[in-house]
C-alpha cells in the first residue's frame, strides 16, 4: 500500500505564472513519456520481474515518479490560477478550458488525453527494462526542451531537478540491465515453449 | 526552526534516504551505503517526529501519531506559500 505524505518532493511556488509553461508542462503530466505515464509503466512491470533488486527498483522509481506526477500537476495548476480568458485564449489553451476549465488533466500539450497504449509490460523482464531505460532519457530529453521555454527561476528550479532524477534513474535501470545480463547470460529470459 | 525551515531540512534529509534507497535497491549488500541509509532514516524519523508535534500530521493512515494540528485542515502541497 501507499501512504501519502502532504508535502512535495522538491517545493514549487509559482508566482509570476506563465500559460505557456502551463500547456507545455502538460507534456510531462498526461503525455507519452511523462510522470504518470512511468510510474504506471514501472509500477506495473515490477510484477513480473524475476529477481529482488530489479522489483525493488521499479517499486521504488515508480513510486518517485507519482511524487513528480504532482509535482507537474502543481506547475500546471498555479500557472492556470487565476488567468484570464483572453490570456487562455492566447495561450492556446481555448480547448482546454473548454473541456476542463483552470482544472489539471491528463493530456498532452495538443489535449489528446493520456492512455495505457503509452506503456507496455511485455513479461520479459529485458524488454521491459530496455523500455524503463528509454522512457527516462525522453523524459530527460523533454525537461531540457521545458528549460528551453523560460528563463523563470520558479520553473527552472523544479525542472532541474526533476530533469536530474530522470539520469539517476537512467543509472539504476543501466544496473539492472547489468543484472539481467547475469542472470540470462544466454538471453533466455523470456521461456519459449516449444 | 520555523514550519517552513522545518519541512525544507526534512525534504533535505528525505532526499537523500532517496537517492540511498534506490542505490541499495541494485546494490543491497553495500555496508556503507546500509549504513548511511540507517542512520539518514532515523534524522528523517525524528524530524519528522519533531514537525509534527509541533505543526500536526504530515503523513495519513496512522503514521502520524499527533494530537496536534488537523490533517483535513492543513494547507496542500500544491497551495503551500500561496
Ligand atoms: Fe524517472
Amino acid at each position: 500500500m501507499w501512504i501519502y505524505q502532504k508535502k512535495l518532493e522538491f517545493p514549487v511556488n509559482i508566482t509570476n505564472p506563465d500559460l505557456m509553461m502551463a500547456k507545455a508542462l502538460m507534456a510531462q503530466y498526461g503525455g507519452p513519456d511523462s510522470e504518470l505515464a512511468a510510474g504506471m509503466r514501472y509500477l506495473t512491470q515490477r510484477f513480473s520481474m524475476p529477481d529482488d533488486r530489479l522489483r525493488a527498483t521499479l517499486n521504488d522509481i515508480g513510486t518517485e515518479e507519482i511524487a513528480h506526477w504532482e509535482m507537474i500537476g502543481t506547475m500546471i495548476l498555479q500557472s492556470m490560477d487565476g488567468a484570464s480568458l483572453a490570456d487562455l485564449e492566447a495561450a492556446g489553451l481555448i480547448g482546454h478550458y473548454t473541456m476542463h476549465g483552470r482544472a489539471v488533466y491528463p493530456a498532452d500539450p495538443n489535449g489528446v488525453p493520456f492512455t495505457a497504449s503509452y506503456i507496455q509490460s511485455t513479461g520479459d523482464p529485458v524488454a521491459d527494462i530496455f523500455e524503463d531505460m528509454a522512457a527516462e532519457q525522453k523524459a530527460r530529453a523533454t525537461y531540457e526542451h521545458l528549460m528551453n521555454l523560460t528563463d523563470c527561476e520558479q520553473y527552472l528550479a523544479p525542472l532541474r531537478f526533476l530533469r536530474e532524477r530522470e539520469v539517476v534513474h537512467f543509472q539504476r535501470f543501466s544496473e539492472c540491465m547489468n543484472i539481467l545480463k547475469e542472470l540470462y547470460p544466454d538471453g533466455k529470459q523470456n521461456k519459449l515453449r516449444r | 526552526m520555523t514550519e517552513c525551515e522545518l519541512l525544507s531540512r526534512i525534504s533535505e534529509v528525505q532526499f537523500v534516504c532517496v537517492e540511498l534507497n534506490l542505490y541499495l535497491d541494485t546494490h543491497p549488500t553495500d555496508s556503507a551505503a546500509r549504513s548511511d541509509y540507517f542512520s539518514y532514516s532515523k534524522l528523517l524519523a525524528e524530524l519528522i517526529g519533531e514537525y509534527e508535534e509541533e505543526y500536526g500530521p504530515l503523513q495519513g493512515f496512522g503514521h502520524s501519531p499527533t494530537d496536534v494540528g488537523c490533517w483535513v485542515c492543513s494547507e496542500w502541497p500544491w497551495e503551500r506559500n500561496r
